[in-house]
């Protein structure tokens, strides 16, 4: 970067920049990050987390958390601000809604960029940027978010009383958010892409036993419309290329989760086939001082405690390296 | 009946009335605590400092008041929890429907009620 220093100010391209240094930047504050923040903080290790978004993460598009040990159920809401408010508590720094302009993570000195003007510096960065949920990514879906297309059953499911619904997706939550959407919804169709489904047995079964479920396969969503609301859809069957119009109320679209790595995709950060940060089970990555934990890397299971689990190793090492200089 | 989180909220139709009539910018979130919702709560938190010609508020959606927001004919389609709705003078200006970004938000707050 063309950069002159100056007293903690420096300029890059005529913007002023404002330098902030830490012991440990954390990207993402999801239940990683946090767990992060906590175990560096009371450390006594200077921390600061940076979230592109809400702090929590995925824990806030959790209604009910009932296998988090010690706390037999609470809220994702409830949860995310109790972990917020003990990494605080602890001194880390934690900022949401960051934007992030650009990233260095080689060498001994990682820099995150931030609009603003706000360059972070530290020796050692944990990158715990998390998952999100898929789109279709097809005409009409951002027009008619909210007005018939939803990502939430437990949020809106009560907006399709007696409506004619599609679910769309063919895993676990597809199918169990269809059973459930159910209560509602007078009529559920299953749109997927494939001829067969990627879920457990039981959560198959209980969808075909439901009268009120049918099923749409080998084909995908190629365009919604409608006026102030959703009103049809058009789907594409993958085998035969033949196109259908359907009138429908509301579409739930429930097709799987992807690692945020997109950030990553101009460093020298090694991803898998599934954009997913590699790592050891020290939560090390390929680049020394570059850390990482929870849904973002690649491993088996993504839930809270696998993540505050990751989240701890990765903080514990990242001060250790740090500390070995 | 109010939600539990950190914003000031509305809890009755008169209090609603007194609001947009005491504040000219007016921003109020009326959802549950889901996943939709929580996001929108959390950038009103954090914009209250930068905004503060702005009162932002939320409603607990299933409160029997919150027929305010609910039945605005601004809102009408809406299929998708949290109803934002924007007031000018009293007046709706915008109103959106499910979860949005900051960046979405603040393009509404600048668009509608200045900098
Ligand atoms: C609907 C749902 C229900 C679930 N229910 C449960 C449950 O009951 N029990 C359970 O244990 N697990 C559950 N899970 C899984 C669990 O929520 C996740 O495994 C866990 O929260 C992952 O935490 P994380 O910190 O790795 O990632 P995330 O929670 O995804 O957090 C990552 C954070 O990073 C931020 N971010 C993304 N990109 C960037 C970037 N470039 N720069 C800075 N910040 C960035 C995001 O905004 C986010 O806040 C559920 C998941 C979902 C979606």
């Amino acid at each position: 970067m063309d950069a002159i220093h100056g007293f903690g100010i420096f300029f890059v391209k005529k913007t002023v920049m404002e330098e902030k240094k830490y012991d440990v930047i954390v990207l993402g504050g999801g239940a990683a990050g946090m767990t992060a923040g906590i175990y560096l903080g009371r450390s006594k290790v200077s921390a600061v987390i940076l979230d592109s978004a809400t702090i929590g993460g995925q824990m806030v598009l959790t209604y009910e958390i009932a296998n988090y040990p010690g706390i037999p159920s609470t809220t994702g809401y409830q949860l995310s601000s109790a972990m917020k408010k003990q990494a605080r508590s602890f001194g880390c720094d934690v900022k949401a809604n960051v934007k992030i302009s650009s990233l260095q993570l080689n060498g001994a000195e990682k820099s995150v960029v931030v609009e603003g003007g706000v360059v972070y510096k530290a020796p050692a960065i944990i990158l715990a940027t998390g998952g999100r949920s898929r789109m279709l990514n097809v005409p009409g879906e951002k027009e008619f978010k909210g007005r018939g297309i939803s990502y939430c059953a437990t949020c809106d499911g009560d907006f399709f009383q007696d409506k004619n619904i599609i679910v769309v997706g063919g895993g676990n939550s597809a199918l169990e958010e269809a059973v459930a959407l159910t209560k509602y919804a007078s009529k559920v169709t299953i749109l997927h892409e494939f001829d067969h489904f990627q879920a457990f047995e039981h959560a198959v079964e209980a969808a075909k036993a439901n009268p009120k479920i049918d099923f749409i396969m080998e084909s995908h969503i190629t365009e919604f419309s409608g006026d102030e609301s959703l009103r049809k859809v058009k789907y594409k069957n993958l085998k035969t290329g033949e196109e259908t119009e359907k009138a429908i109320d509301g579409v739930f679209i429930f097709i799987g989760y992807e690692a945020n790595t997109d950030a990553l995709k101009n460093t020298d950060v090694e991803l898998n086939t599934y954009g997913e940060i590699v790592a050891n089970d020290k939560m090390e990555t390929n680049i020394p001082g570059v850390f990482t934990a929870g849904d973002c890397r690649s491993k088996q299971f993504r839930q809270i405690t696998t993540a505050v689990a990751d989240g701890t190793i990765a903080a514990l090492n990242a001060i250790g390296y740090i500390n070995a200089g | 009946m109010v939600l539990p989180t950190n914003l000031k909220h509305v809890a009755t139709e008169d209090e609603y009335n007194e609001i947009l009539k005491n504040h000219e910018n007016v921003m109020i979130c009326c959802g549950r605590m889901g996943p939709m919702c929580v996001p929108v709560y959390d950038v009103m938190e954090d914009l209250q400092e930068e905004y503060k010609h702005v009162e932002f508020r939320d409603m607990l959606f299933d409160s029997p008041h919150a027929h305010v927001i609910r039945n605005l004919p601004q809102c009408r389609g809406f299929m998708g929890l949290p109803f934002t709705v924007y007031y000018k003078n009293g007046e709706v200006v915008a109103a959106t429907s499910s979860i949005q970004s900051q960046e979405q938000i603040t393009e509404i707050l600048d668009r509608e009620f200045g900098k």
